[in-house]
């Protein structure tokens, strides 16, 4: 049944190139994100697209066209433009509006009710904070470029080269460029120092892969263009396509001495990279400034904003339906208190006879001034400023830096931290990701024999035994471990010719590039597998030493031979084998080939007698989770080679379908092999993934693990990562193929397909309880979501779009086929949650964000992608929070990403410590900020119905102006920046505290409309309280009772002293400086007051300040401060009160904790449960895995650009060829 | 409350520091605020806390509001409406426009004596003077004396900014609805000739608006100079200068006037208008008896329903008669003490249900 279900899921799905169909690319993917995304697609663009579709794919756009040593020949772009902020640049757009048209409404004196100070001065110190964080921002950015731009090489200008700086590098330059020089633009490689122009680059910047990649000029500009004097008459056209953001493709042709000569991605030197190990190139600029594919690859990224970012816009749009509400029945309140008495009170005379209507239109607009600060002014900066700290946290956090690598966390965006307390899906990447990507040699079969296990030379087996010793081998890097002494004396003896034949074959079939520094090797490999095995050969005495285009030496125990490389067959993730045919000096022409066990097997001689043994050897070593390859090869005939040769030619100067005609080529040659034996490396898992996975599975968080990697070796990974167990219940792609077809039937009987218009019935695919996995591949998930036939038929319609009846019927279809597809996507994503892990292998990039957004779409959770390669870089964009692994892979992943750090373990302190606080924080922030301002604005409301609702503030303008900006803002930041309820520790170890943000516990709609009854409620306490006590009083000294300004003085000093102890009481982390901050706040209040009410400021400005003498009065009398005493205690009492009664009632976990926490910290002997490893318990079958990734597979197909550039050469050597080679060689 | 003082002790900070960590490290500081371990009180509302909380402030609470209530019921008050809508209120005959001057005389008996100063109010009901557009009908410039601001008044004063092309001082609706009516009391003695109380005119605005906020135009020898060139408020009978005989209460310093301009915070308020001043420790400032208040009735409030009264009242630590504070702090304590109860039985049947076992995650 296993083995039956493998040869369908590998063989045959696979065999359908899923990487091929659907090439990896940000474009693509985001575009067609987007049009999912998108309801109506405009059907003139959809009609221009087909037309488009339907032309020749390559050479659709060639539109950029480039003329050598000809700047005016393209309209230039300009280089980098830094922005310096704008308002209208600002994020907040509509907010600044609102503002900016309150000031608007202030200006119109008859409803101008707010001094002009009291918005602007806000608005300014928003805008002030927003301009300055911008400009911190600019500045950096700014800086960067300018000592980018600042750099300088050499440019053609009058016929030489000369020095220029990089911003004048412009579109048809032709530059030379040095060794270590960084690539100032995305050049055309016309020719290098290097015999056949090669040119080594290193694209770490690019795409974080150190290793070495090389790239080769066009035959005749290698030839012809090598002086200064030929490059600057150079006089070639390039036409190619506009500048876009694929990395790894390229498409264009060069016209020069009226020939034309296409060109691809292995003629472009990319910005970013660094010339290697090549004296000096030149090259002719293509795309430069903003338009190369690095700029345009940083500069593309989704804007993502949070599920509270969403809540909060909503909420403010109901405070503001608020606001016009109670505006508005204010204004009806005016007009009729005009009616019946302010037109009657002689001496409200103004002067201008307007209708009580009038009136209350007019007040409508004031009391859109007097209550706008309902509307948080300063809420959105804020908001960024708490998240830039909370960010800052994150970056500074100790338990988050990688001392080995030196690496901090990193957040890289800083407006989504709260959201890390809200995950509910984690979606993972595997290699990279949960495992190091660090491969080990660890055990081989040779001819059917198990080396590597400990055992001494004698082939006793001990558990302890010493590391082999390797120093007899000059080559050996020392850091190898091995414990086979046996092997290391089969090596020596000789005795079995296979044992050195296999490590010969390991030094020489590999696309590994070699750099030699004072007698060091450095070898750099495109995948770690490669370099594993290079580097195991070379321990073993087969030492790969150097390779030039066309040879490859070889260190056999000591001796050093050079062998012919004739051809290079490359890897592709098809094929899933490489082979390489060298010529000895013997003469012997010999094929070497390595590649997974499936695809050798089929292709092995039926004479193998080491057939069995090797098989079962796999089988061992895959239940060991060891990643394993086949090795075999095969002697060719002179003559046969000649022959396959000329095929070999035929097809690499095919101009269509070449790689297909190559993998025919390839296919004719690599048969008949006979088998050497197999390799077993280790994929190790990074440090703590599975006590990661543990706690957060606790936290309730699900982890999906997405990932190229083949089926077994994925399942393995999830039983080592324990997301598997030995209980768990696994269901494959075609139980859930039944499953869902068997539900859609269902909905189909009781609705027909469109049973989304049927109340939905939640009916769970399984039965309750028992532990449920889901392993399932790319091309089931392209089956059950019927991916590949709407695909196949969208290619169908599109050929006959003749008449209008087709035309409908064919949007009727597709309409149908879409709604089916919805359903069935539906179906599948409520399946794959019904499961505790799911594990989706041979997914597509583009597939892993297909999924990622599934379940984005239709769950309506928070999902988080976690990956480190160039793979993962879509489901990073499209999951909610992106998190890249700044690890093995490279850059690529980090780039896109939201937050990064160095281990898959900290994602566990990044959500259950940092997300779980920065949520918290974010909640109690959002709850505090509604409520003190309903608290501080609705005073005005209750006040308007003792003032004629004449829009009559209830305070001074002064403190109107300064209440939002010094007197309640930096104690609330600071609880939003440091409050804590439980510390980190206890978070991490109780992660079940998590899931009051999986389900918005602390900030939705009901807690909003507390916050705002709450703050409601204070307003009333806060007016009637001291209305009471104003009614009748007078003061001790019988002067001035009950005025208007003792009045505001006394209702400002209570709400200032209230709302301080108010977030007094919602903090539950009392630093120094929160404590500074409360009484702080509340000390500026008094401080403030009496310097504006001085007589000082008075005697300046008289007309600003017409508060004089009122705080000196006003607080002067006991009965004022007994009032705000009382005032504040109605306030606060309750809220007291109410907050004890649901902690000793219902109290919350974490309230829990907190009450607890000496107890629990005297408990900090806490035995962390050992996570017990039960691997290779069962005869799981496991991965053969090479080069499991498009992306290792780079330099290999750089070792195509190789043979093709020969391909013409090869032409000659079919007639002469040993001549050839020995010219080439000196 | 609880607390728990999170010491630097407990720090057991990250992987290991690497061993002479260069210059260029990449490591973050290890320091209590980078670290989030800064030392911190960590309140919860247990118990222990709150309930001691509810008790203290019922019992400080309570005793407040007795001694409030006792304070304001010791006061000594008597309100006379003398708005004169009744039929059988002297004051009746004023209500028509035509009487001016119109002079009126209430008669009303103190049952028992007022002692130490008593402050003489005359209050209005059912006047906004806190309504939007009156509130901001003055100029602050032109009363603290700035020339300039004295005859280019500010827009805020329209439309009582300026009349006959000369401009008003002071401007405003505010001022131009000053007060007017002139009130006297008169002691009937035993014998048939009435006393007449002395009412102390200076003394009743605050310092800080006295000799701050008010000040006459510099300039010019006598007041009316300093005045040139402006005219009087539409409504009032004589110009600014003309206020009072005392040159230190006249002007814009008059302190009628400067108690009128600040403005009330409700509709219904009350003005301090004359001082009352206690003569010696033995006689009682007011004694019991009977007494008459002889009105000049100026100023209209029949329009609007408006009411005037005049207010008599001595005061005590904590100001005039206040019986809300008093009843609402008894209140609060009160309650404040009952909710203690309240949580203590509360918490009392869930106290044993709390402990670590409890924590379920």
């Amino acid at each position: 049944m296993n083995t039956e279900r493998d040869s369908e899921t590998t063989f045959e799905e696979d065999s359908q190139p899923n990487d091929e169909v659907v090439p990896y690319s940000d474009d693509e993917t985001e575009d067609e994100l987007e049009d999912q995304e998108s309801t109506v697609e405009p059907e003139q663009i959809r009609a221009n697209r087909e037309v488009e579709d339907n032309r020749e794919p390559f050479r659709k756009d060639c539109t950029w066209q480039v003329k050598a040593n000809n700047r005016k020949y393209h309209e230039q772009p300009q280089f980098m433009n830094t922005k310096f902020f704008c308002i209208k640049e600002s994020k907040y757009r509509a907010a600044n509006m609102y503002f900016l048209v309150l000031l608007i409404l202030q200006a119109i004196p008859q409803i101008s009710t707010l001094a002009w100070y009291t918005t602007l001065v806000p608005l300014l110190l928003v805008l002030g904070i927003t301009a300055i964080k911008d400009l911190v921002d600019d500045v950096a950015r700014h800086k960067m470029d300018k000592e980018v731009n600042n750099r300088t090489c050499e440019v053609i200008k009058d016929g030489r080269f000369k020095i220029a700086k990089w911003k004048e590098i412009q579109v048809g330059d032709v530059i030379r460029l040095k060794k270590n020089d960084f690539i100032p633009a995305d050049i055309l490689l016309l020719s290098s120092s290097e015999p056949n122009s090669l040119c080594y680059v290193e694209t770490a910047e690019l795409d974080g892969e150190t290793n070495l990649k090389f790239k080769m000029a066009l035959e005749i500009t290698d030839q012809y263009l090598q002086t200064e004097d030929t490059l600057a008459t150079f006089d070639g056209f390039v036409e190619c396509e506009e500048p876009n953001n694929r990395l790894d493709k390229f498409t264009g042709t060069l016209l020069w001495r009226k020939k034309s000569f296409p060109l691809d991605a292995d003629k472009i030197l990319l910005r970013g990279c660094v010339i290697r190990n090549t004296d000096f190139c030149h090259g002719l600029v293509i795309f430069a400034g903003a338009d190369t594919k690095i700029m345009k690859n940083s500069g593309k990224t989704r804007f993502k904003r949070t599920k509270i970012d969403y809540l909060m816009n909503y909420m403010v749009y109901t405070i503001f339906v608020v606001l016009i509400l109670v505006s508005a029945g204010l204004a009806i309140g005016h007009a009729y208190w005009e009616a019946q008495v302010g037109n009657y009170s002689w001496y409200l005379y103004d002067g201008e006879n307007a209708t009580p209507s009038y009136r209350g239109f007019l007040n409508f607009w004031g009391y859109i001034i007097v209550l706008n600060t309902m509307v948080p002014i300063s809420l959105y900066v804020s908001v960024e400023v708490i998240r830039l700290g909370q960010s800052h946290f994150i970056n500074w956090d100790l338990q988050m830096y990688y001392s080995e690598k030196d690496t901090p966390a990193k957040a890289r965006t800083t407006t989504l931290n709260e959201q890390l307390g809200q995950i509910h899906y984690i979606f993972s990447d595997k290699t990279g990701t949960l495992t190091q990507n660090i491969m080990t040699f660890k055990k081989c079969c040779i001819n059917g024999q198990i080396y590597g296990d400990h055992r001494d030379a004698s082939q006793h087996n001990h558990n302890k035994i010493e590391q082999v010793d390797f120093s007899w081998n000059t080559f050996a890097d020392g850091k190898f471990a091995f414990y086979d002494h046996y092997l290391i004396e089969q090596i020596q003896s000789g005795k079995e010719q296979e044992v050195r034949q296999f490590f010969f074959l390991l030094a020489v079939c590999h696309t590994v590039m070699v750099d030699r520094n004072d007698g060091q090797l450095n070898y750099q490999a495109a995948s770690p597998d490669e370099g594993a095995l290079v580097s195991a050969a070379r321990n073993f005495g087969f030492t790969f030493l150097a390779r030039t285009q066309n040879t490859i030496t070889i260190s056999e125990l000591g001796t050093e031979r050079t062998y012919s490389v004739l051809a290079i067959l490359d890897f592709n993730s098809d094929r899933k084998r490489m082979s390489i045919i060298i010529r000895t000096p013997e003469g012997n022409i010999r094929l070497y080939c390595k590649g997974a066990d499936t695809v050798i097997y089929e292709r092995l001689h039926q004479m193998n007698p080491s057939k069995q043994e090797t098989q079962d050897a796999l089988d061992i070593f895959a239940s060991e989770t060891l990643r394993t390859l086949c090795l075999c090869y095969k002697e060719i005939e002179e003559k046969e080679f000649a022959e396959w040769n000329k095929k070999f030619m035929a097809a690499s100067v095919a101009t269509t379908n070449r790689d297909e005609a190559l993998d025919k080529v390839y296919e004719e040659i690599e048969k008949d092999l006979i088998l050497l034996g197999a390799t077993a490396i280790e994929d190790k898992l990074q440090d703590g993934v599975p006590e990661t996975i543990s706690k957060l599975a606790k936290a309730d968080i699900k982890i999906w693990v997405l990932t190229g990697d083949k089926k077994e070796t994925a399942e393995n990974i999830g039983f080592a990562c324990e997301l598997l167990t030995e209980d768990t219940t696994i269901c494959y792609g075609e139980d859930i193929n039944s499953l869902i077809h068997t539900r859609m039937e269902n909905q189909r009987n009781r609705g027909g397909v469109y049973a989304k218009f049927a109340p939905p019935v939640h009916e769970p695919f399984f039965p309750a309880g028992g532990n449920r996995a889901l392993i399932i591949t790319g091309s089931w998930l392209n089956e059950i979501l019927l991916e590949k036939k709407t695909k196949r038929s969208k290619i169908l319609n599109l050929k006959f779009p003749r008449t209008e009846e087709e035309r409908r019927m064919r949007t009727q279809s597709k309409r149908r086929l879409e709604a089916k597809k919805e359903q069935r996507q539906k179906n599948f994503v409520d399946l794959a949650c019904e499961c505790s892990a799911v594990i989706c292998c041979r997914v597509t990039p583009k597939q892993k964000a297909m999924v990622v957004d599934l379940v984005k779409r239709y769950k309506k959770a928070i999902t988080l992608a976690i990956g480190d390669g160039a793979n993962d870089v879509n489901m990073i964009k499209t999951a909610h929070i992106g998190v890249g692994i700044s690890g093995q892979e490279g850059m690529q992943a980090v780039m896109s990403s939201d937050y990064s750090f160095a281990q898959f373990r900290y994602l566990q302190r990044l959500l259950l410590v940092h997300g779980r606080w920065s949520y918290i924080r974010m909640c109690k922030f959002l709850r505090y900020f509604f409520y003190k301002n309903f608290a501080f604005t609705l005073v005005h409301f209750w006040y308007s119905f003792f003032n004629g609702y004449s829009a009559q503030t209830a305070y001074e303008d002064w403190f109107i102006t300064l209440y939002n900006v010094l007197y309640s803002s930096l104690p609330v930041l600071l609880m939003g920046l440091l409050d804590q309820d439980v510390s980190d520790k206890l978070s991490l170890r109780f992660p079940g505290l998590y899931v009051v943000g999986q389900r918005d516990l602390l900030f939705n709609y009901r807690r909003f409309f507390v916050s705002l009854l709450h703050g409601i409620l204070t307003s009333m306490i806060l007016f009637f309280i001291p209305l009471g006590a104003y009614l009748q009083t007078v003061g001790q000294d019988g002067e001035a009772p009950s005025d208007y300004q003792s009045f505001a003085v006394t209702i400002a000093s209570a709400l200032v002293i209230t709302v301080n102890f108010q977030i007094g009481l919602d903090t539950s982390y009392w630093t120094f400086v929160n404590a500074f901050s409360i009484f702080g706040s509340i000390a500026l209040y008094f401080g403030i007051m009496f310097d504006f009410h001085s007589a000082g400021i008075h005697v300046l400005f008289p007309s600003a300040f017409q508060f004089t003498g009122t705080a000196s009065n006003a607080l002067r009398q006991p009965y004022i401060w007994l009032t705000i005493i009382l005032t504040v205690a109605v306030c606060l009492l309750p809220v007291i009160a109410i907050r004890f009664l649901s902690m000793t009632i219902w109290p919350s976990e974490s309230d829990k904790i907190q009450k607890h926490r000496k107890r629990l910290k005297a408990e900090e002997q806490w035995q962390r449960r050992q996570s017990v490893f039960r691997r290779g318990a069962s005869s799981r079958r496991s991965a053969y895995a090479f080069s499991h990734q498009r992306g290792y597979a780079d330099l290999i197909s750089s070792g195509r650009s190789i043979r093709k550039k020969r391909a013409p050469l090869d032409a000659i050597v079919a007639e002469g060829t040993a001549e050839y080679r020995r010219r080439v060689d000196s | 409350m609880a607390m728990n003082y999170n010491s630097k002790d407990e720090v057991d900070g990250g992987p290991p520091c690497a061993p002479g960590g260069t210059a260029k490290s990449r490591r973050p500081d290890n320091t209590a605020f980078k670290q989030q371990r800064l030392p911190a009180w960590q309140p919860i509302l247990t118990a222990g806390t709150v309930l001691p909380t509810f008790f203290i402030i019922g019992l400080i609470f309570i005793p407040i509001g007795i001694g409030i209530f006792v304070t304001s019921n010791n006061i000594r008050e008597i309100e006379i409406d003398y708005t004169g809508t009744e039929p059988s209120s002297p004051c009746n005959k004023c209500l028509s426009p035509d009487v001016t001057p119109c002079f009126c005389t209430i008669n009303f008996t103190l049952e028992k004596s007022f002692e130490g100063n008593v402050f003489m109010y005359y209050g209005l009901s059912n006047f906004y003077q806190n309504h939007r557009r009156y509130v901001k009908s003055r100029d602050d410039s032109q009363l603290n004396g700035d020339s300039s601001a004295l005859l280019n008044p500010s827009k805020e004063c329209e439309p009582y900014r300026r009349n006959e092309d000369k401009p008003i001082a002071p401007c405003g609706a505010i001022a131009n609805s000053m007060f007017n009516d002139t009130l006297e009391l008169f002691l009937i003695g035993n014998d048939s000739s009435p006393t007449p109380i002395t009412l102390k005119k200076k003394g009743i605005a605050w310092w800080t608006d006295k000799n701050v906020k008010f000040r006459n135009p510099p300039g010019g020898e006598t007041l009316e100079e300093r005045f040139k060139g402006t005219t009087k408020p539409v409504n009032w009978l004589n110009p600014v200068y003309m206020l009072d005989s005392d040159p230190d209460n006249n002007g814009f310093i008059n302190e009628d006037f400067i108690v009128w301009m600040r403005t009330a915070a409700l509709p219904t308020f009350r003005k301090l208008y004359r001082l009352i001043e206690r003569k010696s420790d033995l006689h009682p400032t007011l004694p019991a008896g009977r007494y008459y208040l002889n009105i000049t009735y100026n100023y209209p409030v029949h329009s609007f329903d408006g009411r005037k009264r005049m207010i008599l009242s001595t005061i005590s630590w904590m100001g005039g008669k206040n019986p809300f504070l008093g009843i609402a702090y008894i209140a609060i304590g009160s309650i404040s003490f009952l909710l203690g109860v309240v949580l203590l039985v509360i918490n009392h049947k869930y106290r044993n249900s709390s402990n670590t076992a409890d924590i379920t995650i």
